[in-house]
């Protein structure tokens, strides 16, 4: 049996799926991050169940492809049974997608979720009433203390098992009589929904369901007019809104009758939100979260590069000292092999983990929505919304993500804007050459300073980009979830997943990379690639031996630390270059073309052409920037 | 009068919007449609958005659009 959980943005829905599911999925409180479909064996009843995570949508009206690939999901025999999920604390709005929803004519269960915020919020609500107005079975349920869940389950198998699909929700006699019209001439027509809903989606003007339509039959179309002309004279508007009127008045007056208002106790929300929204502390605020945010990952990250660096050294001179010749072939070969392995350990994972661990609490406690109120300001000068702030935000984590989320924007030339700005954030990768080169040799004042650098060059970007394509959209809509605690369970399983990206995906393609280069090396052609980008090298005043780490980072970034240390032989980099070379070369390699997991998916999600000329974007950016910072350093050492 | 002009932690009632129909189906999707209570509850600094609130939900919207949502005294 499939049982599949689909709800709104902060309904609970993925706090539920972690619960039963162990790993494998992502929960965050910005809307519109849980994009892709995740699933998971679970055992009940002593039978094995398959439980879906379907992305969070507001409403199944179909204005965007997810949500048209969602209801053609659902309808599909593949899912045996619904549930829907819901936050008790705001059923008003939870019950506008649950009536889209029993439109399907689908098995179906509720979980009313979030019991516990609603009584803080004192509100309470008539399980049995609401069960017996919508004709669905309610599970009251508490998703992130574990509480309710069983039930909930059992609930749903059974219903999956006896097919039990729910009564159809009733609008006014006109509106009906209006769809019957329709329904009756749609009977003929071949369509993954049931004749009512295929009318309901046809009235509210949903255009992928309009464009499925035969060709042929005009009959139809003509009906749609007449009736939508009759609607728009009964009720002086078109049909698409008197449909979504009518949804939200049978949504307003079912909330209405099942909830007693009691005391509200003081909210936790409002109280935070005084003191971290306030113009002038809330900054403040900003500033020192994410200060110490870096302070923590720097701190746990150095602790365990040191030793590990340790290690590995006298590893390496451990193998050496059993070769004949050190300088051998499988010896080369094998030394390679290693590094690319201690690089993944002792660079970039001592950095990565902690790092994710903090971004995934700073995203589940609901504070990334309130940098997005914060800094809608300043994303307006760089011609985005505050909602653009989430691929920037992400951007620092890896830029891989960063670019899947722009799909949260809707407009084509933000898509493009912030896609190309968010690679030039550093990310984690970049983070290990910053902080394993800068701060750890030079301190992490300086790293800071790279930072706020790279923030400079971000607006400067921006402004040159928005000259060339001027802003013409509206402004931000973006819900406030209330403050959550998050669960470990979640904050793990979020960590883990994008840890795994890495240890599986990049890993193996950073111990190659330092294999080949190896070889490279032993046959000495890594002279020749050196030559290449001498022009480059020369220019921001690096040494030679760049050229082979700078090509190989590409592939990833964090390849080129490791193999700079390799090139220069020495990864104690103070004894083989100066602290302006250093610096230099971190800010090149923060700038420069993004790796190519990133531009594989700048292709996907915008186009070739997107992906050439932000590669063609960001290689100028970088040397302009790097020679900046060779300038500045120069100053100072 | 605009939602924009309205004061701080007062209760108005959404009139109309009288922006573009993409616009009106996210705040629809929000709570926010002719018929309900809405209060503005914070401004962002420097000409930023403002949070509003509805039926206990919290909701940041751009100026532009606040500016456009048509609301009346209770």
């Amino acid at each position: 049996m499939r049982i599949g959980l689909i709800g709104q943005p902060n309904c609970g829905k993925s706090t539920l799926f972690n619960q039963v599911a162990g790993y494998r999925a992502e929960t965050g409180n910005f809307s519109g991050t849980t994009v892709t479909f995740t699933e998971s064996k679970v055992r009940l009843l002593g039978g094995i169940v398959t439980v879906v995570d379907l992305p969070g949508a507001y409403s199944l009206a179909g204005t965007n492809p997810a949500e048209q690939e969602v209801i053609k999901y659902l309808t599909s025999n593949e899912i045996d049974v619904v549930v829907n999920v819901l936050d008790a604390s705001n059923i008003q709005h939870g019950l506008l997608m649950t009536i889209e929803l029993l439109e399907l004519n689908i098995p179906m269960v509720i979980a009313l979720n979030m019991m516990d915020e609603a009584d803080r919020a004192g509100i309470h609500i008539d399980v049995e009433k609401l069960e017996a107005l919508i004709g669905l079975p309610v599970v009251p349920m508490i998703a992130s203390k574990g509480r309710g869940i069983q039930p909930l389950f059992v609930k749903a198998y059974q219903v999956g098992q006896k097919k039990q699909v729910p009564p159809q929700p009733k609008y006014d006699e006109q509106i009906e009589a209006a769809i019957d019209v329709l329904a009756t001439s749609l009977h003929e027509v071949d369509s993954y929904l049931n004749p009512r809903a295929l009318a309901i989606k046809l009235l509210e003007g949903d255009q992928f369901v309009l464009k499925e339509l035969p060709e042929e039959n005009l009959s139809i179309k003509a009906d749609l007019k007449a009736v939508n002309a009759s609607l728009a004279h009964q009720y002086g508007g078109s049909a698409d809104w008197t449909i979504s009127d009518a949804r939200s008045k049978l949504a307003n007056q079912i909330s209405e009758s099942v909830i007693k208002h009691g005391l509200r106790k003081i909210s936790l929300r409002d109280k935070l939100d005084n003191v971290l929204l306030h113009p002038f502390w809330g900054y403040v605020g900003l500033i020192m979260i994410m200060y110490l945010f870096f302070q923590i990952v720097y701190s746990v990250g150095g602790m365990i590069e040191e030793p590990m660096m340790g290690v590995f050294q006298n590893f390496e001179v451990w193998i050496e000292a059993q070769f004949a010749n050190p300088k051998g072939f499988i010896s080369q070969i094998i030394i390679g092999l290693m590094q690319g392995i201690s690089g993944g350990i002792a660079i970039v994972l001592p950095y990565l983990v902690p790092f994710l661990v903090g971004l995934g609490i700073l995203e589940d406690v609901g504070y990334l929505s309130r940098v997005a109120f914060l800094m809608d300001t300043l994303m307006h000068k760089l011609g985005l919304h505050g909602k653009a702030i989430v691929p920037f935000i992400l951007g620092f984590g890896c830029n891989v993500p960063a670019i899947m989320s722009t799909r949260i924007l809707e407009d084509k030339r933000e898509r493009f804007i912030s896609a190309a700005l968010s690679t030039l954030v550093p990310c984690a990768a970049r983070l290990a050459v910053v902080f394993g080169l800068v701060a750890f040799y030079l301190g992490p004042g300086l790293a800071l300073a790279i930072y706020l650098f790279d923030l400079f060059v971000i607006a400067f970007t921006a402004g040159m980009l928005n000259r060339f394509l001027p802003d013409d959209s509206p402004g931000l809509i973006l819900e406030m979830p209330v403050y959550r605690i998050p669960t470990l369970r979640t904050i793990i399983n979020k960590a883990w997943w994008r840890i795994r990206e890495f240890v599986v995906e990049a890993w193996p393609l950073l111990i190659i990379g330092s294999v080949v280069l190896s070889f490279l090396n032993f046959i000495n052609a890594s002279t020749y690639l050196n030559m290449l980008v001498r022009p480059l090298s020369w220019v921001l005043g690096l040494p030679e031996q760049v050229g082979v780490p700078l090509i190989f980072g590409v592939l990833r970034k964090e390849l080129s630390l490791v193999m700079l240390g390799q090139a220069l032989g020495s990864m104690d980099f103070p004894t083989v270059m100066t602290p302006v070379q250093m610096i230099t070369f971190a800010v090149f390699v923060v700038f420069y073309v993004p790796c190519l997991a990133t531009m594989l998916v700048i292709r996907k999600e915008i186009g070739v052409k997107a992906m050439w000329s932000i590669v063609a974007l960001t290689t100028l950016i970088a040397t302009v920037a790097g020679l900046v910072a060779r300038i500045i350093a120069s100053i100072f050492y | 009068m605009k939602l924009l002009d309205a004061p701080k932690n007062v209760l108005y009632k959404i009139i109309n919007y009288t922006g573009g129909r993409g616009i009106d189906a996210k705040l629809r999707q929000l709570g926010i449609y002719p018929g309900r209570t809405i209060k503005i509850i914070r401004y962002a600094p420097l000409g930023g958005p403002v949070m509003v609130e509805v039926d206990g939900r919290a909701v940041a919207i751009g100026r532009g659009i606040a500016a456009k949502i048509q609301v009346e005294k209770i």
